[in-house]
């Protein structure tokens, strides 16, 4: 299965566009890094593939055909602040299972532990409700995940074991990830390729 | 259970002020439709009694035990009060929640009354309403009712646009939920508590504009045995040193108003998960 963007441009304001006919495409399995200084588009091209803004021209297509607004979208976005993407009435179990309910091993080897599902969520700091965040998107449905400096607020440890459920668990499910960085190293690491949105 | 723990968190003291205050509150309405109205008898031979163990608030120029007008009052007040502010409430979430959904002209026209009917000074505006309606019970209620959603409406105005354009929504829309979810599960929790502690703060605005409007003389009838009827009586007397004829009465009446609005703070504390467990 391939994620498909197509001579996509947006422009937030009508004079200046931010991307201006990009084409951009991943592969199940295949770990791409999206990297470019800031203002150039980065996470406004992972909004648009995951369907959170629609492009003033081109198309994102799953699989050869545009995603179903209605049903789960199969291209899930992650963002870098977990306390914004967290309703704070909720308990942190409901947010967790509000799309799927993970199996125990993953929660454990995430790292969550279970006195923290009866808490609100402004009782767990940042790196803590991430590991929620990131745990919820990785449904079975879901087959590209876009990492928006998904690990960027977290110590190098915590990183470390968060990248390393989220790579087992995409090999496993062949997943198609892009990882949306500034950190040179992290995208070394982890992808296969790397692309760069200013050159 | 955590109530008999006797622990000295916030959380502990916020809930024993809601149920203090909620035990007092009821027991003055009930006591109040409880007496009867002929036990304001007039007794010609007590009148002008100052305040003393016979009567803990004296009497009026014939013999009336202000005590007992004093509770009449305030549970006919608290009545007013309730009927207002739920009222007010009613007609805050319906605009409230509207507004945004429907949202462009919709939108429009209920910011712009809002604006309107605030633009125009409360008392002004109830006394023409209750005007309108015929005056007494009916016409204060519906003045003050027509006045006091503007504030909520607001709110609750602004809360549906932040909650509708909030990440979480946006990510449960990407989990493919409906409508009916994210209303039900997203908005409710966040709306629910506004419109609680909004209806019982509009409460001390309510009894209080009641009271003045019924001081002008625009409200209740005189025969009613309401707070601003009494207070406004009392000035004729003020003169002639009969000072608890207005004290008592004025006192439990803004004794009221904050026990009230200290009610809705402590319940707003103990719903906002942010602040319900901080000691």
């Amino acid at each position: 299965m391939r994620l498909e963007a197509r001579n996509i441009s947006f422009s937030y304001q009508d004079e200046k566009p931010v991307l201006s006919d990009i084409d951009f495409t991943v592969e199940t399995g295949e770990i791409v890094g999206l990297t470019a200084p800031s203002g150039y588009g980065k996470s406004t091209l992972g909004k648009i593939l995951a369907g959170y803004l629609k492009p003033d021209k081109g198309t994102v297509l799953v699989d050869g055909k545009s995603a179903d607004v209605k049903a789960f979208h199969p291209v899930q976005l992650v963002f870098q602040h977990p306390e914004k993407a967290v309703n704070p009435r909720w308990k942190m179990k409901k947010i967790l299972t509000e799309a799927w309910v993970p199996p125990e091993e993953m929660i454990r080897k995430m790292g969550i532990e279970q006195g923290w599902m009866n808490r609100w969520p402004a009782e767990l700091s940042g790196g803590e409700l991430q590991r929620f965040c990131v745990l919820r998107a990785l449904s079975p449905q879901t087959k590209f995940l876009i990492a928006d400096e998904m690990t960027t607020m977290l110590d190098m440890i915590t990183q470390a074991q968060i990248w390393r459920v989220v790579t087992e668990y995409a090999a496993r499910k062949e997943m198609g990830i892009v990882v949306i960085s500034h950190d040179t190293y992290l995208l070394k690491r982890l992808c296969s390729r790397i692309v760069r949105l200013n050159e | 259970m955590k109530l008999f723990r006797l622990q000295k968190g916030t959380r502990e003291r916020a809930i024993a002020r809601i149920v203090l205050f909620l035990v007092i509150l009821t027991a003055v309405m009930i006591a109040g439709s409880h007496i009867p109205l002929d036990s304001i008898y007039v007794d010609l031979e007590n009148i002008n009694h100052p305040p003393g163990l016979t009567h803990l608030f004296g009497t009026d120029w014939v013999g009336r035990d202000m005590l007992t007008r004093t509770v009449k009052g305030l549970s006919l007040s608290i009545w007013v009060g309730i009927i207002c502010s739920l009222s007010s409430t009613v007609i805050a979430a319906v605009f409230g929640i509207l507004g945004p959904t429907l949202g462009g002209k919709a939108d429009a026209v209920i910011s712009w009354l809002v604006d309107l009917t605030l633009s125009v000074p409360h008392t002004i505006l109830i006394i023409l309403v209750s005007i309108a309606c015929g005056g007494g019970f009916k016409g204060i209620v519906v003045g003050v009712a027509a006045t006091h959603w503007t504030s909520l409406t607001r709110i609750i105005r602004a809360e549906v646009i932040r909650i509708h354009t909030s990440e979480y929504v946006m990510i449960s829309k990407r989990f493919g939920k409906s409508r009916r979810f994210i209303a039900l599960h997203h908005m409710v929790p966040h709306v629910v508590p506004q419109m609680v502690v909004g209806t019982i703060l509009v409460f001390p605005h309510a009894i209080l504009h009641e009271a003045s409007i019924t001081f002008l003389g625009f409200g209740l009838p005189p025969h009613e045995p309401a707070i601003g009827v009494i207070l406004s009586e009392s000035m004729k007397y003020l003169t002639s040193g009969q000072w608890w004829l207005a004290f008592f009465p004025g006192v439990c009446l803004i004794c009221v108003s904050i026990m009230v609005s200290a009610l809705g703070k402590s319940l707003e504390q103990i719903m906002d998960p942010v602040t319900a467990y901080k000691k």
